[in-house]
C-alpha cells in the first residue's frame, strides 16, 4: 500500500494533464457508445413511421459521432503520451538524485553489474503508470458512473444490473486470472533467470565447452528448460484467454440480462419500445472502458515490483556521509593509514589486514602484490568511496571523514581500471577534469599523455565521438587517455592504479618515465603488479592476502630475497613480448 | 494484402509450417466463432423486433432469448479454444526456434562468438525470441481472418441489405491500403522514435555507470540537471513524432466510423420508406461493427508484429551464417593410442583481414614431444590453436593426425582425443566437480580428485569455503588466473587424451601458482603429444622443440640450445627479458 501511495505520488505533480487525458478517454467511450445507442435510437424510431423531421436530430447526432471519435482518440493518445515521456523524465531526474550520494559503496552489495540496466527497466515500467494503470481505472470508473446515470432515467434496477456486470467483469475476471496465474507467473520468472544463466554459459564458456565435447548437454540442458518454460507460458496463456473469454462472456450476458429484465418492463410501460434496441447498445457500448483494466492490472503488479526494488536501493542511507561542519583539506600534506583494516561486508573476508603506511608530501610511493583486490581498495579508501572497516585515514592531522567528500576529492588525481570515457567527444570527456580547459592545453596533455599520434589519426580531432557508442579505444589508449584527464585536473595527490596494465613493455616503460618525472615533487601512489622502474619510487610496500609483508626500497627488497625478489624473478622470466 | 509479401514475411511463415495444423485449427475455430457472432446477433434483432414491434411478452421470446444463451456461450467458448490453438502454434514455433538458435550457436563456435556481445546474443536468444510470439499467435491468423471474416459476414448481409453490403465491401480494401501508405509513413517516424529512446537510455546507463568517476572528477552533482534536460529534449522530439505517427491510427478510426455512421443513417432513412425492415436493419447494424473489427485488430496487432520481425532479422543473420568448419559426409574415426599433428603449409586468414594470420606453416608434432610455440602477440599463436581444435578451417593447406586429414574426422571424437587447457578457463554454474568432470561426466568422484591431486588444484579447493562443494560461476565464488587454471588442468587430466594443447597464461606474478603448474604440466606430458603456447622461459627451456612464429609464419624450428646459438628470433626474445631485468 505504501508503494501503491509513493508511486501516485509521483503522478501529482501532472494532475491536470491527467484530467484532461481522462476526459478525452471517457469522451472516446462516450462517442463510440453515443453512435451504436443512437443509430439504434434511429432504426427503432424510424421504424414507427415518423416525419422525416423528427429524426433529423437523431441524424446529426450519430454523424457527430461518427465523425468525432477518431479525433477525441488522437487527442487523448496525443495527451497520454505526453503525461508519460514527462513522467518519465522526472522518474529518472529523480533516481538520478538519489543514486547519486549512494554510488559506489551502497550498489556494492549488488554484485551483478546488471543493477544499473535492471533499475533503468524498472524506471521504465515505472512510466506506465498513468497510460496503463491509474488511466485506464479513471476512464473506467468515470465511464460507469455515466452508464449508471443514464440507465436511472429508464430504470434503476437496470443500472445496478449493468453496474454489477461492468465491475464483476472489469475487476473481478481479472482479479481471478491474476490469482490464477500468479504461481506460474512466478515460476516462470524462475525459469527465464535459468534459462538466462545457462545460455550465458554456452556463449562465453563455448570454447570450453567444444573442447570438452559437452556443447550437446548444454543443449540438452537448454531445450529442457525451454521446454518448462512452454509449458508456463502455455498455462498462462490459456490464463490469458480465459480471462478475455469470461470478459467477453460479461459482456455479452450483460446484454442478455438487461434483455431480460427490459422485457417486462416494456410490457407493462415503464420504459418505452423505441428504447429498448438504444439501452442494449448502451450497456455494450460501455463494456468498452473496462477491457483494457485487465491489462491494467497486469501492469499495477510490474509497476508495484518495479517501483518496490527501486525504492528498496534509493531508500538507502548513503554510506558516505559528509560532517556538518567540513574542515578545508589542505593543499600538501601527508597522506597516512594507521592500522586500516577493510572487508566489503560484515561476513566478507579482510580485504586489508592492519595496514599502515605514511606518503609524505612530494614523496612517490608504490604498492605492489599478486593480482587481487587489496591494492585497489586503498585507492578506494583514499577517494571516500569506501571508509574503512577499522583504522584512520588521515590527510594531515585530520581524518578524512572530517572533510567534504568533494572538496577531498578535488585534491586527488585517480586513475584506475574503472576510469571510465563516457559516450560523447573526446573534447568534452577530458573537459570533465577541467570545465574552461583550452584546447591547447587538451593538445597539451594528449601528448604527455603519449597519445599524441593518435590525436594526429583523428580526422575529427577533438570532436571525435568516443564512447559506447563512437570510437572504440584499446585497453591501453583507454588508459592513457584517463592519464590525459588526470593531468588536466592537476590534482596534489596522485593515485595510479594499475596504469599499464594493457601496454606493451617498450610502452609502459616510457609511460612510467614520462609519468614519474612529470609528477616530481606531487605526492604519488603507484598501486601496480608489474614491478618496472619501482627502482625510482622512495619506497615500495608489497601487500599479499591484505597484509603489508615487505617495505623498503628496490634495492633493499631484492637483497633481502623475499616476496618482492620471487615476484621479479617471475615477471622477468616471462618472454617480453606475447 | 499483396505488397506484405516481402521475404521476412515468408520467412516467418516457413517457421510455422510443421505446425499447420494448428493454424489450421485456429482459423476454424475462429470462423465458427464468427458463425456464432452471426448467430447470436441476429437472434439479438430479432428479439428486440418481437418486443418492440410486435409487443411480444418474455414468455413468448423466451425460446429465442434461450437460444440467445446458448449462442452466446458457445461464441465464447470458441474464442477461447482459438486462442488457445493460436497460443500453441506459437509456443512450439518459439521452442524450435530456441533450440535451433542454440545449436547454430554452437556450430559458429568461439571464434565467431568472441566477436560478439554476449547479452546481446542471450537477449536475441530469450527477449528477441519471445517478441515473435505475438506475430505467430496473433498477427499471422489474424491476417487471414481479417479476410475471412468479413467476408463471412458480408456474405450473410448481402442477401438482406445489397446496399449496406456494397458500402461495406467498397470501404474495406480502403482500410488496408489506408493502413499501408500511412502505416509505412509512420512506421519510419516510430522507428526514428525507437532509436532516439535507445540513445537517451543509453546516455542514462552511462551516466549512472559512470558515476563513481564523474564523482572523483566533482562532476556528479551537476549531471542531475543535464539528466532532466535530455529527458524534456526526448519528450519534445518524440511528440513532435507521434503526432505524425499516430495519424494512421487516426485515419483507420476516422474511416470505421464514419462508414458505420453512413451505414446508420441510410438505414434510418431507408426503414423511413418502408425499404427494409426494422429486424434486417437492426440485424446489419449490429453486424456492422463486428465487420471493420478484425481490420482494426490487424492495426493493432501490426506494432507488436513489426518488432517481432526486427528481432527475427538478427536470429535468422544468426541462422544464416555460414559454419567455419565443413563437417564430413563420411566421418573417419582415429584409432587409439598415440597421436601424431602434422601441419602442412597450412594457411588462414580471417574473413576482413588483409594479412594472413597463419601463414604457410608447416610443422610436425611427435607422439610423447613437448613442442613450445612462441612469438609475438598477433604472431598467429592463437589462430593455430583454434585450427588444432577445429575451431576454424585452413584457408590453404590442411592438418592432420596419424595421416588423416582433421577435415575428414568426426569432429567430436577429434576433440575427444585433445585436451584443451586454455588461458582463460571458464567456470560454469555448478560446483567444483561439476566443473571438473565436465572433461569425463561418467567419472567417479574419487577419479576427478585424483586428477585435482594431479593438477595441483587439490591444495586451493581444500581452502574453498565447501571445499569440492563449493559453487562457482557468477554468482558462486571468484578463482584467481592460478586457481582456474590449475582446475583446467585437472580437467586435462580426467580427460586423459593423447594430445594436449597449453596455452599458457601471462604472469600474474603469483609465484606459487605458477611454480605448480610448471610441475603439473610436467606430470601431463608423459607420454603424449603436447603443444605449449609458451609465454614463460622455463617452459620453453624444457620443452623439446620450439617452433618460433613471426607474422604469422613459421620462422624459426629447434631445441634451445639450437635457436639460442642461431641468434635469431628467439634469441632476441629470449634475451629481451634480460634488458628489463638489467635496468
Amino acid at each position: 500500500m505504501k508503494t501503491t501511495t509513493r508511486l501516485l505520488g509521483f503522478l501529482a505533480p501532472y494532475r491536470w494533464w491527467i484530467a484532461l487525458a481522462v476526459f478525452f478517454g471517457v469522451l472516446t467511450v462516450a462517442t463510440n457508445t453515443g453512435l451504436l445507442a443512437t443509430a439504434a435510437y434511429l432504426i427503432s424510431a424510424a421504424a414507427l413511421h415518423p416525419l422525416l423531421i423528427e429524426l433529423t436530430a437523431a441524424i446529426y447526432l450519430v454523424r457527430i459521432f461518427g465523425i468525432s471519435r477518431a479525433f477525441v482518440r488522437y487527442a487523448e493518445r496525443i495527451v497520454s503520451h505526453d503525461v508519460t515521456f514527462r513522467l518519465l523524465g522526472n522518474l529518472r531526474a529523480q533516481l538520478y538524485t538519489r543514486l547519486e550520494p549512494l554510488a559506489p559503496a551502497r550498489l556494492a552489495a549488488y554484485r551483478s553489474g546488471d543493477l544499473l540496466a535492471r533499475m533503468i527497466r524498472d524506471i521504465d515500467d515505472l512510466q506506465n503508470l498513468f497510460q496503463q494503470v491509474a488511466g485506464p481505472v479513471l476512464i473506467a470508473v468515470t465511464s460507469a458512473v455515466v452508464m449508471v446515470v443514464a440507465f436511472s432515467l429508464f430504470s434503476p434496477l437496470l443500472a445496478v444490473v449493468g453496474l454489477a456486470f461492468l465491475v464483476v467483469t472489469g475487476a473481478g475476471v481479472p482479479l481471478l486470472a491474476r490469482s490464477l496465474g500468479r504461481e506460474a507467473g512466478r515460476r516462470e520468472l524462475v525459469v527465464r533467470a535459468e534459462l538466462n544463466a545457462q545460455l550465458i554459459d554456452g556463449v562465453q564458456g563455448v570454447q570450453d565447452l567444444l573442447a570438452l565435447g559437452r556443447a550437446g548437454d548444454q543443449r540438452q540442458r537448454i531445450a529442457t528448460l525451454s521446454t518448462e518454460l512452454s509449458g508456463l507460458q502455455r498455462r498462462m496463456a490459456s490464463i490469458t484467454g480465459l480471462e478475455q473469454a469470461l470478459s467477453d462472456l460479461g459482456t455479452s450476458l450483460a446484454l442478455w440480462t438487461i434483455l431480460l429484465l427490459a422485457i417486462p418492463l416494456v410490457g407493462d410501460g415503464t420504459i418505452r419500445g423505441v428504447y429498448l434496441a438504444t439501452l442494449g447498445l448502451i450497456m455494450l457500448g460501455s463494456f468498452e472502458a473496462v477491457r483494457p483494466l485487465g491489462r491494467a492490472f497486469q501492469f499495477l503488479g510490474r509497476t508495484l515490483s518495479a517501483g518496490e526494488r527501486v525504492f528498496e536501493i534509493v531508500d538507502a542511507e548513503p554510506e558516505i556521509v559528509d560532517p556538518a561542519t567540513p574542515r578545508t583539506a589542505p593543499v600538501r600534506a601527508s597522506l597516512s593509514f594507521d592500522d586500516v583494516s577493510f572487508a566489503y561486508g560484515p561476513d566478507e573476508t579482510l580485504v586489508l589486514d592492519h595496514v599502515s603506511l605514511e606518503l609524505p608530501p612530494g614523496k612517490h610511493l608504490a604498492v605492489v602484490g599478486p593480482s587481487g583486490a587489496g591494492k585497489s581498495t586503498i585507492a578506494n579508501l583514499i577517494v571516500r568511496f569506501w571508509d574503512p572497516t577499522s583504522g584512520t585515514i588521515r590527510l594531515g592531522e585530520h581524518d578524512l571523514r572530517d572533510f567534504a567528500q568533494e572538496d577531498l576529492r578535488a585534491h586527488v588525481g585517480l586513475v584506475s581500471q574503472n576510469t571510465r570515457l563516457f559516450t560523447n567527444t573526446l573534447r568534452a570527456n577530458l573537459r570533465l577534469a577541467k570545465l574552461d580547459a583550452t584546447d591547447d592545453e587538451l593538445h597539451a596533455a594528449l601528448h604527455r599523455a603519449q597519445l599524441g599520434d593518435l590525436l594526429a589519426r583523428l580526422p575529427e580531432g577533438l570532436d571525435t565521438w568516443i564512447g559506447e557508442q563512437g570510437l572504440r579505444f584499446s585497453g591501453g589508449e583507454r588508459q592513457r587517455l584517463a592519464i590525459a584527464r588526470l593531468l588536466l585536473k592537476d590534482a596534489p595527490l596522485i593515485i595510479l592504479d594499475e596504469p599499464t596494465a594493457n601496454l606493451d613493455p617498450l610502452t609502459e616503460r616510457d609511460l612510467l618515465a614520462t609519468l614519474l618525472d612529470l609528477f616530481h615533487g606531487r605526492s604519488l601512489l603507484l598501486i601496480t603488479h608489474r614491478l618496472v622502474r619501482l627502482e625510482q619510487l622512495d619506497e615500495i610496500l608489497v601487500l599479499d592476502h591484505g597484509r603489508i609483508i615487505e617495505r623498503g626500497t628496490h634495492r633493499a627488497l631484492t637483497q633481502s630475497d623475499g616476496l618482492y625478489q620471487r615476484m621479479l624473478e617471475v615477471q622477468d622470466e616471462v618472454f617480453a613480448v606475447g | 494484402m499483396g505488397s506484405f509479401q516481402n521475404s521476412m514475411n515468408k520467412r516467418l511463415r516457413r517457421e510455422l509450417a510443421p505446425f499447420r495444423t494448428f493454424l489450421v485449427a485456429t482459423i476454424a475455430f475462429g470462423s465458427l466463432a464468427t458463425v456464432a457472432t452471426i448467430l447470436q446477433w441476429a437472434l439479438f434483432a430479432r428479439i428486440v423486433d418481437r418486443v418492440f414491434l410486435k409487443q411480444q411478452t418474455l414468455a413468448q421470446v423466451g425460446t429465442l432469448l434461450a437460444a440467445l444463451l446458448l449462442a452466446i456461450l458457445a461464441r465464447v467458448a470458441l474464442i477461447w479454444l482459438r486462442s488457445l490453438v493460436a497460443q500453441e502454434t506459437a509456443l512450439r514455433a518459439k521452442a524450435d526456434l530456441r533450440d535451433r538458435f542454440f545449436q547454430q550457436l554452437m556450430r559458429l563456435g568461439p571464434s565467431y562468438l568472441r566477436d560478439q556481445r554476449t547479452g546481446e546474443l542471450v537477449s536475441t536468444a530469450t527477449d528477441g525470441i519471445e517478441r515473435l510470439d505475438p506475430y505467430f499467435a496473433r498477427y499471422l491468423p489474424q491476417t487471414i481472418m481479417s479476410v475471412l471474416t468479413p467476408l463471412l459476414i458480408v456474405a450473410c448481409i448481402f442477401p438482406i441489405d445489397w446496399i449496406s453490403g456494397a458500402i461495406m465491401l467498397g470501404t474495406a480494401p480502403v482500410i488496408p491500403i489506408l493502413m499501408i501508405v500511412v502505416g509505412s509513413f509512420s512506421e519510419k517516424q516510430m522507428k526514428r522514435q525507437w532509436l532516439a529512446l535507445s540513445r537517451m537510455s543509453a546516455y542514462f546507463l552511462d551516466v549512472l555507470q559512470g558515476l563513481p568517476t564523474l564523482k572523483l572528477l566533482g562532476r556528479s552533482r551537476g549531471e542531475a540537471e543535464r539528466v532532466a534536460k535530455v529527458s524534456d529534449e526526448y519528450r519534445v522530439r518524440t511528440m513532435k513524432v507521434l503526432r505524425y505517427a499516430f495519424l494512421s491510427g487516426l485515419a483507420l478510426e476516422f474511416m470505421t466510423m464514419a462508414a458505420i455512421a453512413l451505414i446508420a443513417v441510410m438505414l434510418g432513412v431507408r426503414l423511413l420508406s418502408d425499404n427494409i425492415s426494422f429486424v434486417s436493419a437492426f440485424f446489419v447494424l449490429l453486424l456492422v461493427p463486428e465487420f471493420y473489427r478484425p481490420l482494426r485488430d490487424l492495426g493493432a496487432d501490426r506494432h507488436a508484429a513489426m518488432e517481432g520481425k526486427s528481432a527475427a532479422e538478427r536470429i535468422f543473420a544468426i541462422l544464416d551464417e555460414p559454419l567455419p568448419v565443413r563437417l564430413p559426409e563420411h566421418p573417419a574415426r582415429l584409432s587409439a593410442g598415440s597421436v601424431a599433428i602434422e601441419l602442412s603449409s597450412v594457411c588462414f586468414r580471417y574473413p576482413e583481414a588483409e594479412q594472413p594470420a597463419v601463414a604457410d606453416v608447416s610443422l610436425r608434432l611427435e607422439p610423447g614431444t613437448r613442442t613450445a610455440l612462441v612469438g609475438a602477440s598477433g604472431s598467429g599463436k592463437s589462430t593455430i590453436v583454434n585450427l588444432l581444435l577445429r575451431f576454424l578451417d585452413p584457408s590453404e593447406g590442411h592438418i592432420s593426425a596419424n595421416g588423416i586429414p582433421l577435415s575428414e574426422l568426426s569432429l567430436d571424437l577429434w576433440r575427444e582425443q585433445v585436451a584443451l587447457v586454455p588461458q582463460r578457463p571458464y567456470l560454469f554454474y555448478g560446483n567444483v566437480l561439476d566443473n571438473i568432470r565436465l572433461a569425463r561426466p561418467d567419472a567417479t568422484d574419487d577419479e576427478v580428485r585424483r586428477a585435482a591431486e594431479l593438477a595441483g588444484a587439490a591444495e586451493f579447493i581444500a581452502t574453498l569455503s565447501d571445499g569440492y562443494a563449493t559453487q562457482l560461476g557468477e554468482q558462486g565464488a571468484r578463482l584467481s588466473q592460478g586457481q582456474s587454471q590449475r582446475l583446467a588442468l585437472a580437467r586435462a587430466f580426467l580427460k586423459d587424451a593423447p594430445f594436449v594443447v597449453l596455452d599458457e597464461p601471462t604472469s600474474s606474478l603469483d609465484p606459487e601458482s605458477e611454480e605448480r603448474i610448471r610441475l603439473s604440466l610436467d606430470q601431463l606430458s608423459l607420454g603424449r603429444t603436447v603443444l605449449v603456447v609458451a609465454h614463460r622461459l622455463k617452459t620453453v627451456y624444457t620443452a623439446d622443440r620450439i617452433a618460433v612464429l613471426d607474422h604469422g609464419r613459421l620462422v624459426e624450428y629447434g631445441s634451445h640450445d639450437e635457436l639460442l646459438a642461431r641468434g635469431g628470433h628467439y634469441a632476441a626474445l629470449a634475451g629481451a627479458y634480460s634488458l628489463a631485468a638489467a635496468d
